[in-house]
């Protein structure tokens, strides 16, 4: 467990770092997007240029500039090249909206994904079952910008009832949070609905035909007591793991939808700061991103690992 | 009599797997329901150039900003003074205008819808090409040699992973479509389709590489895989021959879910405006250019909107109905319980 633990570390640390190689990597081999061009303006003088360049030291060796950023980065001296501020301080005021985002969209999809995933599996063949499978294909076949727009439409711009974006700190008025939040929510929920309720279900259907369960019912357990304890049970592990991915990766799905509703977290940061080609807290943001994606990766292996005793940590790694 | 369920012969009797398959998904009424809606979604695509010249007489990009259109002696302006397009003329100005105008630069929606069609269809299917290229390769030399060159596919298979995967396209595609792409000879313009099929088509190729990776590593075991490495095969014929046909039908599935991820992904990036550039219009970027319409002209969201939608419903259903077809094992394991088909056995594609 220990030598476990500490290999996994090390893998963590070495992915983290080439992440965020290639991100410099990206926005530094891109000749139009010379930041002191940029953040100079148009009729630039050479002299001025020069001086940014020598401020930022954009003329340093790009090991040097990029073992600078780094160190900026975790010491919370990053500044942006544009908007001239701290970027882990945006980051972390950011945090809020995008976690309440987050969190509340897993909520959702976790407990609607299960919920139509097990009735879909103990209706099998049944209309409610063929119901809930068309709408699952179609919640994954579900351009976002386009359940947003419908959304918006139908709901802010023409009934009015829910108010268009804008976070609300759950602290200042928690109604209020929810009531700005439900329709973001939803629409980053939408397809993991979809995908989860289809995972359950096969996963409970593969699971009835097993000769366990076979053998549960044949030492004359109740049917609820089989489909609880047996099929339920093991029908849940894989989704452990695809939940764990999905959260750590959810950050990518929160820029669109923090975009489309003017939710103020991190994710409209990112975009903010794409769109002006700001390395700074892209770098900063992608590592925040890429940290949980791995993070969550971990916590997947350590939970697999506790929910089936058949996985030792230790042998079996790979 | 030998054994027949669900009116299947046992392959005692039948021919290939291949035609197994094919007999299978003959008898799956959804999936090729869904393929005829893809059919005529892509046929819709493909008569764009006649529409525009026969019907509609002007171009995807041409701009109609001061025309006026003569209904029965009556004149509609194409854009009003208030920026605000003309809307659905039906057949009323002759199939000009069919489905209104775009926006402020009043361009035919219907010809747009159906070029923009083009552009998506395109970028789907060269994404999802690359991807599945990339992703049965490496998985395929991952798997087999093992070792070495395992551990580096694997590891950079890792990286990308840990990506949050529109962020890294979203960053790709910024950096490439302001300076376009230059490697050697092979030199792309900034505004070029082919950097976001790049882009589309990369960012998924661990997602398929990986499990394709999982099934080489069972498969190499294999008595015949053992039966040619003792006839002296060497490795790109066992990979090839021995090695690849039993990955075919994962393969095929995999490609239909990558051509629907593609285009969702598409939509998404040119919806960001780092994906198809303007003047050219793809279904993303049309949906994009309709949000700022959204409450006076909601068709303009709507309708690309709702081609995708169903571009991507037909492809993912008739992928399942594929799915099913190839692996008559899960299918008839539910079939037993439940009389439906539906199986996920392919695992890794993730959203």
């Amino acid at each position: 467990m220990g030598r476990f633990a500490i290999r996994r570390l090390i893998g963590m640390v070495a992915v983290l770092f080439a992440v965020s190689v290639i991100v410099f990597l990206v926005f530094n081999v891109i000749p139009s997007s010379d930041p002191a061009h940029r953040m100079a303006g148009r009729a630039a003088s050479p002299r001025l240029i020069a001086s940014i360049n020598q401020e930022w030291g954009f003329d340093d060796p790009l090991p040097q500039q990029y073992l600078t950023m780094m160190e900026k980065v975790f010491s919370g001296e990053l500044i942006s090249y544009f908007g001239r501020e701290n970027v882990d301080e945006r980051i972390l005021e950011g945090i809020p909206a995008t976690f309440s985002l987050c969190a509340g969209a897993a909520v959702i999809w976790l407990f609607f994904g299960l919920l139509f995933g097990y009735l879909s599996a103990m209706k099998a063949g049944g209309p409610l079952d063929r119901a809930l499978t068309i709408a699952a294909v179609a919640g994954l076949s579900m351009p976002i910008p386009f359940l947003a727009a419908i959304f918006l439409n139908y709901l802010t711009y023409k009934t009015e009832i829910f108010p268009s974006g804008e976070y609300v700190d759950l602290t200042a008025n928690p109604l209020e949070w929810a009531n700005h939040l439900v329709v973001p929510w939803i629409t980053l929920a939408i397809l993991y609905v979809g995908f989860y309720s289809r995972v359950l279900r096969s996963n409970m259907l593969d699971a009835m035909n097993e000769d366990y369960v076979r053998t549960a019912r044949a030492k004359g357990l109740s049917e609820r007591r089989v489909i609880r304890r047996h099929v339920l049970r093991n029908s849940l592990v894989p989704i452990v793991t695809l939940f764990g991915l999905d959260v750590g990766a959810l950050l990518g799905g929160a820029i669109v939808v923090e975009g489309l509703f003017n939710v103020n977290g991190i994710g409209q940061y990112a975009y903010e700061s794409l769109k002006n080609l700001d390395l700074p807290p892209i770098m900063a943001i992608t590592l925040f991103g890429a940290f949980f994606i791995v993070l969550f990766n971990a916590l997947v292996d350590v939970a697999y690992a506790w929910l089936d005793p058949r996985i030792r940590l230790g042998t079996s790694a790979q | 009599m030998a054994s027949e369920t669900n009116g299947e012969v046992t392959p005692a009797v039948a021919g290939s797997p291949w035609r197994l398959a094919w007999r299978r998904l003959r008898r799956n009424g959804v999936a090729l329901a869904f393929l005829g809606l893809f059919g005529l979604i892509v046929v819709f695509c493909l008569a764009a150039p006649l529409w525009a010249s026969e019907v509609a007489h002007t171009g995807p990009n041409k701009s109609h900003t001061l025309k006026k259109l003569h209904v029965g002696g009556e004149e509609r302006e194409v854009v009003n003074r208030e920026g605000k397009p003309i809307g659905p003329q039906w057949l009323e100005a002759g199939g000009r205008f069919f489905l209104g105008a775009d926006g402020r630069l009043g361009r035919d929606e219907m010809v747009r819808l159906m070029y923009g069609g083009r552009t998506s269809l395109a970028i789907g299917f060269a994404a999802a090409a690359l991807t599945t290229i990339l992703g049965t390769l490496l998985g395929l030399l991952a798997g087999y040699y093992g070792g070495w060159s395992d551990t580096l596919i694997s590891r950079v298979m890792d990286v990308i992973w840990a990506f949050p995967v529109t962020l890294l396209a979203i960053s790709l595609g910024l950096a490439l479509a302001v300076g376009g792409l230059q490697i050697g000879p092979l030199q792309l313009s900034g505004s070029s389709v082919w950097i976001t099929i790049l882009i589309i088509g990369g960012v998924y190729v661990p997602y398929m590489a990986r499990p394709i990776r999982g099934e080489v590593l069972a498969l190499r075991e294999k008595e015949f895989v053992e039966a040619a490495e003792a006839q002296g095969a060497a490795p790109a014929r066992i990979m090839l021959k021995e090695l690849l046909p039993n990955l075919s039908s994962t393969i095929i599935v995999f490609f239909a879910l990558n051509v629907a991820n593609a285009m969702l992904l598409e939509a998404l990036l040119s919806f960001l405006g780092v994906g198809v550039q303007p003047p050219n219009g793809s279904w993303g970027t049309m949906l994009s250019s309709g949000l700022d319409l959204l409450s006076s002209a909601p068709m303009l969201t709507y309708l690309p909107g709702t081609m995708i939608l169903l571009t991507v419903l037909a492809v993912n259903v008739f992928a399942d109905g594929l799915r099913d077809a190839f692996d008559p094992k899960s299918r008839l394991r539910i079939e037993a319980h439940s009389g439906l088909s539906a199986a996920e056995s392919i695992e890794g594609i993730a959203p």
